[in-house]
């Protein structure tokens, strides 16, 4: 089983890639289940088809300790395996600790035995990594894959290489890898070229360029992957690509995160580029 | 000290202290052999916090910093000091843990600050230990429903008249916002209820706690009640915690004296009192450290004066009434003090004398609090013990070196922490109660307002200070001085006794006490005297000169085959880890 963490910062589209890509993977025949760890509870809502979960903290708080796997994992398209830790409302509590409590209880309840055969577990993580309950998936190796989704956009470059640091804190000790960068276009100049050559500097790779296409905010508005919504669009062979690259992919590295200063240069060089 | 104009005691030196019967090494030597354990920057550190005393010219101590880790600290969290040692006492008013349960249980009454019912007041909620139960639910998505429900949980039993919260450290982490839960019960049940961001990280030790316990007390209840009580010559006694029943000696020789308490920060106090200490005539304070920010407040807000007193020692229980006494200057009432004084000391003389026989010359060292090792310093010298090396366990440089020092003592990031209130005069109530022209009599007859002048001008010459001792310096301590008994409490009290040496704990009193004024003077003179002369822990042989056992045979001191061993694959290790976090940091060419 392959244990894949897709971080990124804040409103890049971590959720929208993490689903369509798990849609490419079960379409490939692949087992897999999508493990939500943002508060808000919508990492799986493409693959439902709505926000039809039960989280896992509230069925702890609701049920005590008598849950079943049942209770918090529901099938999604294609038998995608869907779960969402859920979390407090915003202001209150602590979120890091209740993704900590999540994961664990999924490990007590069996839900990664060999004997759910499965070939992937996708976490996909609130935001940028602001504190240990956060990094749980990159700690303890319950996450040893890591994919970044970003852009060329300066704020998302400097979350991923803050995202980079963390990794290789965990890398140090552990068996934590960063599989690439997934480049979810904002249309940035030169972006394609920026983030390739970022990828290089970091150690990794692109391993994919997800254009910009307004097909995948179609589908979301139908709650549906853009596989499920329209398979032949040319955006659902983009994610299916994107599904290949990973499966196939074997490169998995410790980061070399950039100072302040070498990133801030990479911008000037390629944000300036056509002008 | 000053020096006295009559020719010494037998068995004391002209300056009064007592004279040891057995040679006291060289304090400065003592200072050397203790650091050279440590590691150059330990050393750096503690060698500030560790020296040779000039009671003339007190040297600067550290005091107050972080204490370093690893050293074994008798230090405690800043939630233990708001709660436990400050307004815990209260005992009509319940206090509720906002936290795990253990920060609750291991708080509850373990100081043995005691209350007892009185007429018309029989309420004493000290013996309950509540707690908001705190778990993992509460961690993730908050607490404060369950403290709201715990708050209107006890209010329906107990009906109390008023509730006190205390945050521990996951509270502050995950940011409840216990002020406004209270703010809203304060709202719906109609008494006053009230919080104390008192997380036990806030601070470098305990006394951050009481801090933030002083300000909490002046906010939200001094000043509430604006009733006199009817008595003339109205104090009240400051940071007085009634452990062992001391208050009560002490409330009961004042009133002998003619002299009122309004109320006794806190120990064995009630709402009611608090809310109206502000209408007392004069605070004076007993320990400096956890209560001069009251002291400081009431004056600037109601115009109370405060002076420093001590009851702990016959002499300096004398010393204290009278400059009450002088404090109000009605003859009737200084006449009456040297009445009870001469009584007292009557009754306490023959018992004094008794155990001086058997205790003159022996040495004490004392390792505790804000003011206790300096303030029993005076019962051993009443029976003619030297206290060859003292130190406070969470103290500011002012209780060593006096309050001269307060503008000289830097306020670091540790300190600027605790919130200071701005305090300004009552509009209303604000009434200085000595006119400035009385204010200038009493000064120029050497009284002195607000006067502490620290633990090191009452020691002896070269005598050893340590702030905030660790274990490799007690066992050191131990081994050079052979003092014949220590002052300490629980968490080293049985490494001391395994030495031989017996330990009164200074914090609860073990189960003794009270031993403030006369009368608890005499307990505590028969206690040291059961203690060193029973030699109880001088005949028990310890495991470690017995025979060997292989099973146990890990070598003990810091100089150990097995202590060097577990140092040299540590460096090691350190080594090791160096270079590979540096090689990971470098960037890419």
């Amino acid at each position: 089983m392959r244990k894949v963490a897709i971080y990124g910062k804040g409103g890049i589209g971590k959720s929208t890639t993490t689903q369509n890509t798990v849609a490419g993977l079960v379409e490939m025949g692949k087992k897999v289940m999508v493990v939500g760890c943002d508060p808000k509870a919508d990492s799986t809502r493409l693959l439902l088809g709505g926000l039809a979960q039960r989280s896992v903290l509230d069925t702890l708080r609701e049920e005590g300790e008598d849950v079943e796997l049942a209770d918090i994992r529901s099938a999604g398209y294609c038998n995608s395996l869907c779960v969402e830790s859920g979390g407090p409302e915003p202001g209150v509590g602590c979120a890091g600790r209740g993704i900590i409590t999540s994961i664990n209880m999924l490990e007590q309840l069996g839900a990664y035995d060999d004997d759910q055969g499965l070939d992937y577990v996708f976490y996909d993580v609130l935001g940028d990594v602001v504190c240990g309950g956060f990094a749980m998936p990159i700690r303890e190796g319950k996450a040893e894959e890591i994919y970044i989704v970003c852009s060329g956009e300066m704020m998302a470059m400097y979350a991923a290489n803050n995202i980079c640091k963390g990794i290789q804190k965990y890398a140090e000790s552990g068996v934590v890898r960063l599989g690439g960068l997934i480049c979810n276009s904002r249309n940035v100049d030169n972006e394609r070229e920026m983030i390739d050559v970022f990828a290089k500097r970091l150690g990794t790779q692109m391993i994919h360029f997800v254009p910009r296409n307004n097909d995948v905010q179609r589908a979301e508005i139908q709650r549906k992957t853009v596989i499920e919504w329209n398979p032949k669009c040319t955006q659902a062979d983009e994610y299916r690509t994107l599904a290949r690259a990973i499966d196939g992919n074997r490169m998995l590295i410790k980061p070399k995160p950039l100072s302040i200063q070498e990133l801030e240069n990479l911008l000037m060089e390629y944000g300036l580029l056509g002008n | 000290m000053s020096v006295p104009a009559h020719p010494p005691a037998a068995g004391y030196d002209s300056a009064g202290f007592p004279l040891p019967s057995a040679p006291v090494p060289e304090s400065e030597a003592v200072r050397l052999e203790m650091l050279k354990a440590y590691p150059p920057k330990t050393r750096k550190k503690r060698e500030k916090q560790l020296l040779a005393n000039d009671p003339a010219t007190p040297p600067e101590i550290g005091a107050n910093t972080r204490t370093i880790p690893g050293i074994i600290t008798q230090r405690g969290c800043t939630y233990a000091g708001c709660r436990g040692v400050v307004i815990g006492p209260i005992h009509d008013i319940l206090h509720i843990t906002h936290g795990p349960v253990g920060c609750s249980y291991y708080s509850w009454l373990t100081r043995r600050n005691l209350a007892r019912p009185k007429p018309g007041q029989p309420v004493n909620y000290l013996q309950y230990c509540m707690t908001t139960d705190m778990m993992e639910e509460e961690v993730i998505f908050g607490g404060e429903k369950k403290l709201a429900a715990a708050i209107r949980e006890a209010h329906a039993i107990f009906k109390p008249k008023a509730i006190a919260v205390y945050s521990t450290c996951p509270v502050g982490l995950i940011g409840d916002d216990i002020h406004s839960v209270c703010r809203k019960a304060k709202e719906e049940l109609g008494i006053n209820v009230f919080g104390f961001s008192c997380e036990g990280y806030k601070g470098v030790s305990q006394s951050a706690g009481h801090h933030i316990a002083n300000n909490g007390v002046f906010k939200h209840m001094v000043g509430l009640l604006d009733e006199p009580d009817p008595q003339p010559f109205r104090i009240n006694v400051l940071g007085e915690y009634n452990i062992g029943g001391d208050a009560w000696e002490i409330d009961a020789l004042l009133q002998k004296c003619g002299i009122h308490v309004t109320a006794t920060l806190s120990g064995d106090i009630s709402y009611e009192q608090i809310c109206k200490c502000h209408t007392a005539d004069l605070n004076v304070v007993m320990c400096h450290r956890s209560i001069n920010y009251m002291a400081e407040m009431m004056e600037t807000k109601f115009g109370v004066p405060w002076i420093k007193v001590n009851f702990i020692g016959a002499e300096q229980t004398a010393k204290s009434l009278r400059k009450i006494g002088q404090f109000f200057g009605d003859q009737r009432l200084t006449d009456r003090i040297e009445e009870v004084i001469a009584q007292e000391m009557a009754a306490l003389r023959p018992v004094q004398a008794d155990v001086r026989s058997r205790l003159q010359g022996k040495t004490a060292a004392m390792f505790v609090g804000g003011s206790r090792a300096h303030h029993y310093q005076h019962l051993f010298k009443d029976v003619g013990m030297l206290t060859v090396a003292a130190g406070y366990e969470f103290a500011h440089r002012d209780d060593y070196e006096g309050r001269a020092v307060l503008p000289k003592i830097k306020v670091d990031a540790d300190s600027r922490n605790i919130e200071e209130l701005d305090v300004e005069a009552d509009p209303q109530r604000y009434n200085p109660r000595k006119t400035p022209e009385q204010i200038a009599a009493l000064q120029a007859g050497g009284f002195n307002f607000k006067d502490y002048d620290g633990m090191m001008a009452e020691m002896k010459k070269s005598s050893l200070v340590i702030d905030d001792i660790s274990h490799h310096e007690m066992e050191k301590l131990i081994e050079l001085y052979k003092p014949d008994i220590i002052g300490s409490g629980i968490k080293d009290k049985f490494v001391i006794e395994k030495f031989g040496v017996p330990c009164k704990q200074l914090h609860s009193y073990d189960q003794g006490g009270p031993y403030a004024a006369f009368t608890g003077a005499a307990n505590f003179y028969r206690e040291i005297d059961r203690m060193i002369n029973s030699k109880v822990w001088q005949l028990v042989t310890p495991s470690w000169k017995k025979p060997a056992d292989p099973a146990l045979a890990l070598g003990r001191g810091i100089d150990s085959p097995a202590n060097q061993a577990v140092r040299a694959v540590v460096s090691g290790l350190a080594k090791a880890w160096k270079p590979r976090q540096a090689a990971a940091a470098a960037p890419e060419s």
